[in-house]
């Protein structure tokens, strides 16, 4: 919606920009072309900036070609067309200044215009400023972020030009970028401190490299006052970008947090079903993860044309497969061994062991590639350094959504009044007639389901492999037992702190020593708060 | 931490013996414990004398294993005295170093060591050095053996003394239990529903032990069979909703307007 | 019918007694008979145990002092703990590093002084807790100290908060899972990845060299017939009665004046250096020492010879890591895709069906055979076999393990 505000501005505007450039540049055009076949290598460059001068609409359609290595002309008339090789290997010819297809011919019957890297160079800085004037604004934004980063002479004239027609905000707060870069390496002193001044708030890092350079250019002993204030003001700027771009740092940081939050919390929050609420060790809860992942690997080996809509389908396979399974191990196993959570353990983590070698065996012990969606790749961006990936957005998004639906279940649902009826007094509820060997049952699919979940989250992020779960699942009994079992608010509180003091280590101390570190406080924060962040109270939770 | 010759951890209680020059055992002042919210004990006040045997009864919720639980150390009051004797602090102390203090307790539901036999059990539950060092090349005395026979006499389980006790029948666990209280010699006894589950002959015979035991040591006995406090109390107390509500002769108690209508009323109906 | 552990009984001694010296004595003949037919018999005899053979043994040996080390804490303690693996391993570092400093400049790079991963890093001196490590006394102490340093400090921090149960399981599997992360890391200064390998000798002697495996062979059933006596003597004192009787029922030990965090903790320590003890014979005779020691997978597997031997018995615990060992050492070769498969079915199949693993069944065998009166006479047999007919008796030991 707010994109959506300026380009319907722009619209408006844009007709106007064309009309401004001339009619007589643009009928110069097919003139300029003509001379293309005939003019020699070292005459080339002032024709194409001619040609690029002329600003009309098909000058892309001749300088892309020309420096593709793509433009021919036919012998016979000298008639300047782009050519493309179908499969059959016939040359199609379209016109470059009609756009108009011609019929297929031998390559005797071209000869290709010739060019040189020099010449390449040249239009590729041309075709960049050419998207100056494009009317769609994300172009012209991107066309002058290159300019930004490799500065031309013609670029920084032909920003000077636009940036009084210009309407789009940020394009030209762009351009004034440029020209105060400008103005900061070639301007008198008095300029160079006016553009440093202004340059002080911009985060681009050609910002600060051209602060930085300019502050090494200027003489270390200079007396004169004017360089003296220029130095102070430069490097008062430098710092000023620098402890803003520290802030925003730490803003990625604790965005990376949070989504390293979220993938510890979905994969927490099947285990806090099974773990917390039921108070069963499912070792194997890691591996109800995998067989999620694998299942979105299935769908989208099955489905190959459907890749946008894969995860959208793996999501309810995942759930229904880890939950049948989840289903299946408690009706087989952990029933028999209500009450005594050592055993179950152990049973478990064999069951876990089977399901690694299962997936080895069917899949091959090799990591599957999992696609992602094109909706899942870009990034969002806030400003020049900090940019948050549509993935971890899309990740902290679904964990949210999996916790509430969960919270709303067990609330509201009569599952869940049941599950928590057993959960607190067994003999109680079966007393009242609660089934609760099929209360246990369901509420462990539904634990595993959701582990299942995580899975197809986790397809996105890491490799799946048979050891995927493996890497979860010492992380997620934290989690749980860290927020306070039984506790779902816990559970999600616990989960974010601990990705986010995670990810605020990490820069300083490595990825490895941050995950060292915050298992080993977590180990001393639970002895010495057993029961969590959020405990129960009261006798009955003795 | 002050280590004695074998190396175990000694803490200042092990050399301390109650004081009881004012008459009394065991001053629970103004205690309160709360769990979310719920008042379990609500400023309560109890003074047990020394060699007393005092019956506690109070419907369920009254906050009787509460109590207990605070006096042995397993509940920490918000707020509140508890003390041994005059000068001993109990709420300094953890649960081990109450009970070598001298505080036995007797839990509602029988726990015995089920995978020792009844001799072990007992053997355990000695008094003395309660140190690693110790109980790694400990040998039993002539004396310490005829203390644990002395005990299996009074309760019974001599011929059963070899039993593992997870095989003694629930009767017997109750019994086992009270013979490893009778071999800490304790100053002060908590007995928690001690009949429960009891033949009436059983029943009788620990009416009779636990009045014999009075006197030399002090018992807090927590009932519910009224027949039984009535057979063994001389003095009673009533919770009530985590407070004394009355207290005095049995004949008293039964008399008290205020306990007819909240706990014989409600046991009635 | 549910689990109810075996026990140290004051009556059964004698019936112990024999179980120790009936274990030294196998230990003693087939150590004896290995080491005549190695020696004797020459290679293509039908009596020759080869040299291959003899390491095998000596690796299995390890595993099972591991497996007592274990042992006593779970079988006998309740502590199960998944995290031995990291006792086993810090003990067979302080060996390695040993080792290291013998290759002296034998190294690839010649270094007289630095071990060659040192070198590659282009470390200049040793690090300060390398210092001594080329001592035989150091590396002793270090096998010892290691990891009972460690088990003090995760004891006396767990026990004391009265951190119990599947929660101390999972610490003690983040603990492991911890010092993973950390040995893989080249700064901690024990060779990251690769670990301490490529050993020359010990004590002098060419560890390439038969009689030098063969002495380590032997040295390894000594060490476990030690341990065994150290564990036997400790399960069947006062310390084993109050050990047992915290596993069953912490909070009544308390009540009855004992400090339970304080014996945790000693036998947690105790246990921890057999673990070591384990370890550091087992670095010579398989000649390398990684972080993958570390893997929580390794500890669960410790727990599952344990589990399959019969826990809270001795010999069981010796007995299911040298069976499982085995197993694994024919399955691995003959289809490895099967051996997951395999161990995970056992955890599976034992607990459900054997949850007093070999060992209860070979009582349970002997019982039916010779069933024990069940009179007033002392149940002479080992008396858990009958206990776990007992239902109450079961109750409450879930209660136990429940808090």
């Amino acid at each position: 919606m707010l994109r959506l505000f300026p380009l319907l501005l722009f619209f408006v505007m844009s007709f106007n920009a064309s009309a401004a450039v001339s009619e007589t540049q643009q009928s110069a055009l097919p003139l300029l072309v003509e001379q293309l076949p005939n003019t020699k290598l070292n005459k080339m460059a002032p024709l194409i900036e001619q040609i690029a001068a002329t600003s009309a609409p098909q000058v892309r359609a001749i300088l892309q070609p020309l420096m593709d290595g793509d433009l021919y002309y036919l012998k016979t008339n000298k008639r300047v067309v782009s050519v493309y090789k179908n499969e059959q290997k016939q040359y199609q010819l379209t016109d470059v200044l009609s756009a108009e297809a011609l019929p297929a011919v031998k390559k005797s019957a071209i000869k290709k215009v010739r060019t040189n890297n020099r010449l390449r160079g040249q239009i590729r800085d041309l075709l960049a400023n050419l998207d100056l004037t494009n009317t769609d604004t994300d172009i012209r934004i991107a066309a002058l972020k290159q300019l930004l980063d490799n500065p031309n002479q013609a670029g920084l004239v032909a920003v000077n030009k636009l940036i009084k027609a210009e309407k789009d905000e940020d394009a030209r707060e762009l351009m004034s970028v440029i020209l105060l870069i400008e103005q900061l390496q070639t301007g008198s002193i008095a300029e160079k401190l006016s553009a440093a001044k202004q340059l002080s708030n911009r985060l681009e890092p050609t910002v600060k490299n051209a602060l930085v350079k300019q502050l090494g250019s200027l003489p270390s002993n200079a007396a004169d006052a004017e360089t003296k204030e220029l130095k102070t003001v430069l490097s008062n700027a430098i710092d000023s970008i620098e402890q803003q771009a520290s802030v925003f740092s730490l803003a990625e940081n604790l965005f990376f947090g949070l989504s390293l939050g979220s993938v510890l919390l979905l994969a927490a929050i099947g285990l806090a079903i099974t773990f917390g609420v039921m108070g069963v060790i499912n070792m194997a809860h890691g591996e109800m993860m995998m067989l999620g992942a694998y299942t979105t690997y299935v769908i989208q080996q099955t489905f190959p044309n459907l890749i946008e809509y894969s995860l959208l389908m793996a999501v309810p396979a995942a759930f229904l497969v880890s939950g049948f399974v989840g289903v299946l191990i408690e009706r087989g196993v952990i029933r028999f061994l209500k009450g005594r959570p050592l055993e179950t353990l152990l049973a478990t983590f064999g069951i876990s062991l089977i399901l690694q070698q299962l997936v080895r065996s069917v899949f091959s012990p090799l990591n599957r590639q999992v696609e992602a969606p094109q909706w899942m790749s870009g990034s969002l961006e806030i400003n020049p350094i900090l940019s948050l990936t549509y993935n971890r957005l899309y990740i902290i998004l679904f964990a949210l959504m999996v916790f509430f639906s969960l919270l709303m279940i067990l609330k509201n649902s009569s599952l869940g009044l049941h599950v928590r009826a057993v959960s607190q007094n067994r003999d109680m509820a079966r007393a009242l007639s609660v089934k609760s060997s099929w209360v246990d049952a369901i509420t462990f699919g539904l634990g595993s389901g959701i582990a299942g979940v995580a899975g197809v989250a986790l397809s996105q992020l890491t490799n799946v492999g048979p050891n995927l779960g493996q890497a979860y699942i010492i992380d997620s009994f934290l989690v749980v037992v860290f927020g306070g079992v039984g506790n779902l608010w816990g559970t999600l509180v616990a989960a974010m702190t601990m990705g986010t003091f995670n990810k605020i280590l990490e820069p300083s101390m490595g990825p490895v020593l941050a995950n060292i570190i915050v298992l080993v406080s977590l180990v001393l924060f639970i002895q010495k708060r057993p029961k969590g962040l959020f405990p129960q109270k009261g006798r009955a939770a003795e | 931490m002050i280590v004695d010759k074998h190396g175990s951890p000694l803490s200042s209680v092990d050399n301390l013996k109650p004081d009881t020059r004012h008459g009394m055992i065991l001053y629970v002042e103004d205690v309160s414990v709360s769990f979310d919210g719920f008042k379990a004990l609500n400023d309560l006040n109890l003074y047990i004398g020394d060699g007393e045997l005092r019956c506690l009864i109070g419907a369920n919720g009254a906050g009787k294993t509460t109590l207990m639980d605070v006096i042995t150390g397993k509940t920490r009051p918000d707020q509140g005295k508890v003390s041994f004797g005059q000068q001993i602090d109990l709420l300094e102390l953890d649960e081990s170093e109450i009970a070598r203090a001298g505080i036995g307790r007797k839990f509602q539901k029988p726990t015995v060591f089920e995978a020792l036999s009844v001799f072990e059990n007992i053997e355990l539950s000695l008094s003395g050095d309660k140190g690693i060092w110790t109980a790694l090349f400990h040998k039993l005395s002539g004396e310490q053996k005829d203390k644990i026979d002395e005990v299996l006499q009074t309760i019974g389980l001599t011929a059963e003394q070899h039993y593992p006790a997870g095989r003694l029948s629930h009767g017997q666990k109750q019994w086992l239990e009270i013979g490893m209280l009778l071999a800490a010699e304790p100053r002060l006894l908590l007995v928690d529903e001690p009949v429960a589950g009891m033949t009436t002959q059983e029943t009788e015979r620990t009416a009779e032990l636990l009045t014999s035991l009075a006197g030399k040591h002090s018992v807090v006995v927590v009932e519910h069979d009224m027949a039984f406090v009535r057979s063994i109390a001389r003095k009673v107390t009533v919770l009530h909703q985590g407070t004394v509500l009355a207290e005095g002769s049995m004949d008293e108690i039964q008399a008290n307007k205020a306990v007819r209508e909240v706990y014989l009323g409600e046991e009635q109906a | 019918m549910k689990t109810l552990l075996n026990s140290p009984s004051v009556n059964n001694i004698t019936k112990k007694m024999s179980s120790l010296h009936f274990v030294i004595a196998i230990l003693f003949v087939s150590t004896l008979y290995v080491t005549v037919c190695n020696l004797m018999f020459a290679e293509g005899s039908l009596l020759h145990v080869s040299d291959y053979t003899v390491s095998l043994l000596g690796k299995y040996l390890c595993y099972a002092l591991l497996a007592l080390a274990v042992d006593l804490v779970w079988g006998y303690c309740g502590i199960l703990s998944l995290g031995h693996g990291a006792f086993f391993a810090l003990g067979g570092y302080a060996m390695g590093m040993y080792l290291m400093r013998q290759i002296g400049d034998r190294g690839v790079y010649g270094n007289p002084e630095l071990p060659d991963f040192m070198v590659f890093l282009n470390w200049t001196e040793l690090p300060w807790y390398w210092a001594g490590s080329d001592n035989a006394l150091v590396m002793i102490l270090l096998v010892f100290a290691g990891p009972g340093l460690l088990a003090y400090i995760f004891g006396t921090l767990a026990f004391r908060s009265r951190v119990s149960g599947v929660y101390l399981s999972i610490m003690t599997q983040a603990m492991t899972y911890a010092l993973l992360l950390s040995f893989f890391r080249n700064e901690m200064g024990f060779g990251g990845n690769n670990g301490l390998t490529d050993f020359k000798e010990i004590f002098g002697f060419s560890l390439q060299s038969p009689n030098t495996k063969l002495a380590l062979f032997v040295a390894t059933a000594v060490m476990l017939a030690i341990g065994y006596a150290i564990s036997h003597f400790i399960v069947n004192s006062k310390m084993g009665r109050v050990v047992t009787a915290i596993r069953d029922a912490e909070d009544r030990v308390r009540f009855v004046g004992y400090k339970p965090q304080h014996y945790k903790v000693w036998i947690f320590v105790v246990s921890a250096m057999l673990a070591g003890v384990a370890g550091a014979l087992y670095v010579p005779q398989v000649g390398i020492i990684n972080p993958g020691e570390f893997s929580p997978l390794n500890s669960i597997e410790i727990v599952i010879w344990v589990a399959i031997g019969g826990r809270g018995t001795l010999y069981g615990a010796l007995v299911g890591a040298i069976v499982v060992s085995y197993a694994k050492t024919r399955f691995t070769a003959i289809m490895p895709e099967a051996w997951l498969f395999g161990l995970g079915g056992l955890f599976v199949l034992v607990t459900l069906l054997l949850p007093k693993g070999l060992a209860g069944l070979v009582t349970n065998l002997m019982d039916k055979i010779d069933p024990p009166s069940t009179d007033n006479k002392p149940n002479s047999s080992d008396g858990s076999a009958n206990t776990s007919t007992n239902k109450s008796a079961d109750d409450s030991i879930l209660t136990a393990e429940n808090k």
